[in-house]
């Protein structure tokens, strides 16, 4: 894992210093500011009747998928075409890949064919790092693990300041409700809203909070400038009372391992965003969820599709975004080797 | 390294009304004609044209827009991450009669981005070009329907332009190559 040292360059000049996008921990605010604004640009050329620029024309992108996807997936690859990149996609069953020299050969073999940006998705936390470590051109986080998914949380952060009156996310109260404890999507949203200033509650059953509350606690202490504290409870009503965003998380069914959770009818009894809890939060609360969702477990049908409900809205911004950070990607320069991971 | 004026306030105001009547004439009115500025400062010079028109004719032509970053052919090549600056084009430019407006013609390579980039909004009439200054040294078959100023240069200069609405101050002036890293690469592409 890496860690920024350096003080964050000035980005006022679109000075873009990364090689690749693996975590947001290593992103600056102002960083994030340009794509928020490049996003914009991007959701422009969405607007329009040939939604196709030629930033990327001839330039190769291939996802490289160790876990099962669909939206990430094929928002990178409409991302990429979007911009006329060449896309290439490759599947891998999970059971035969082990971190370690199948990877690293994999990624080789890649660069070897030409691929200057590669997206992956890998089951193990870190496994981008060591794609990074070994290959020559840019690489993108689509999920790694539990560790991080920048992507997403760009795209979710994108999609509550389009939603919240005058963009702006200070002191709004934003309540991510779940299975805290296996999303990558959590934690890469952890670093998002509090750098964004937002009042964050992590919500969900005290086994699927584990660890967080000794990260809050050490934020509360200022261990990482620029991130403000948070908030972990077991208390769905005190989460989601007058929250102005509520998002809901998948019970990972597939990482659960004995006893995490007595069943997901207990899970739903107690945790699940329906019509009744949600009227706790405010009446102009957006409802979000990272999808795929599991509806009648952590989200009631109706909630998933009601007037609050921006999902769909993530979704599209998520083309836009992917679009912003390729295109970013695609004009950064030479870094020392010292950023590589970055 | 001093640069030194070729232009004034004044001067760039003739140009722009002389430039407001050449493109009316040409179009035999402001009928189905839109001004279409580059970004950053070929935009604010499309008001004032339309500005102009407005005044001799009682129309005012719609202005839109342009940025051409997705376009370039040189995004690997240029020396700072290239920030986008934002497309408007409020109107349908299909059957329209497109006057693309820049500060300066150089190689001619913004010009051809900005072609490519219109066309994918629709199917103009014509697309005519007016820039304010034409420098010089092109490197693609594109020339100037309307210009402002003719200025002989050579490559090793720079062609600043300012206007009032991004830079307080109306002035052109040219000076050497010196530490040429212009944030927003004044002189044109």
């Amino acid at each position: 894992m890496t860690t920024a040292t350096t003080a964050p360059a000035d980005t006022s000049q679109g000075v873009w210093r990364h090689r690749h996008i693996i975590d947001v921990d290593v992103v600056t605010w102002p960083e994030i500011e340009l794509i928020m604004r490049t996003t914009d640009e991007m959701k422009g050329v969405l607007a329009r009747p040939i939604r196709k620029v030629p930033a990327l024309n001839g330039r190769r992108v291939t996802t490289l998928f160790y876990e099962a996807s669909t939206r990430t997936r094929v928002s990178f690859e409409t991302a990429a075409r979007n911009l006329s990149a060449d896309v290439v996609s490759i599947s891998t069953a999970t059971s035969s890949v082990t971190k370690g020299e199948s990877l690293v050969d994999t990624v080789r073999t890649l660069e070897a064919l030409g691929t200057e940006f590669l997206v992956m998705r890998h089951s193990v936390s870190g496994a981008p790092y060591l794609a990074a470590e070994i290959f020559g051109g840019h690489v993108l986080n689509g999920g790694d693990g539990w560790h991080a998914h920048p992507t997403q949380a760009l795209l979710d952060l994108y999609t509550m300041r389009e939603r919240l009156p005058g963009g702006d996310l200070r002191g709004r109260k934003v309540a991510i409700v779940g299975d805290v404890l296996h999303s990558r999507v959590a934690r890469s949203n952890i670093w998002t809203l509090t750098a964004a200033g937002a009042d964050l509650w992590l919500c969900g059953p005290a086994t699927l909070l584990r660890g967080m509350d000794r990260w809050a606690a050490a934020w509360s202490g200022g261990a990482i400038p620029g991130h403000g504290r948070f908030n972990v409870t077991s208390d769905i009503e005190a989460a989601l009372r007058d929250a102005d965003v509520v998002m809901g998380l998948r019970i990972q069914r597939e990482r659960m391992q004995g006893g995490l959770l007595p069943s997901l009818r207990e899970y739903a009894a107690r945790f699940q965003l329906n019509a009744e809890r949600i009227s706790l939060a405010r009446p102009e609360a957006i409802v979000m969820h990272p999808g795929p969702m599991n509806e009648g477990v952590e989200i009631s049908p109706d909630v998933a599709v009601s007037g609050r409900s921006v999902i769909t809205d993530q979704v599209t911004n998520g083309v836009a975004v992917r679009m912003a950070l390729l295109f970013l990607l695609a004009g950064a320069h030479e870094q020392a080797p010292s950023e590589a991971a970055r | 390294m001093t640069d030194r004026q070729i232009m004034t306030g004044h001067e760039i105001r003739r140009a722009i009304v002389r430039i407001s009547h050449e493109i009316v004439e040409k179009q035999a009115g402001a009928q189905g004609l839109v001004l279409i500025g580059i970004q950053r400062r070929g935009v604010p010079l499309a008001r004032r044209i339309a500005d102009a028109i407005e005044e001799h004719e009682g129309a005012r032509p719609p202005v839109g827009a342009l940025d051409i970053t997705f376009y370039r052919d040189d995004l690997s090549l240029v020396g700072q991450q290239p920030i986008v600056k934002g497309t408007d084009l409020p109107f349908d430019i299909s059957g329209a009669t497109v006057v693309l407006v820049d500060d300066v013609l150089f190689t001619g390579r913004t010009i051809r981005c900005a072609m490519d980039a219109l066309i994918d909004f629709g199917r103009p009439r014509a697309i005519r070009l007016a820039v304010l200054i034409d420098r010089g040294h092109r490197e693609l078959p594109i020339r100037a329907d309307h210009v402002g100023k003719n200025v002989p240069t050579s490559r090793e200069e720079i062609v600043r332009v300012h206007v009032s609405e991004i830079d307080g101050v109306d002035e052109v002036s040219i000076g050497r190559l010196a530490q040429a890293a212009e944030p927003n690469g004044a002189g044109g592409l």
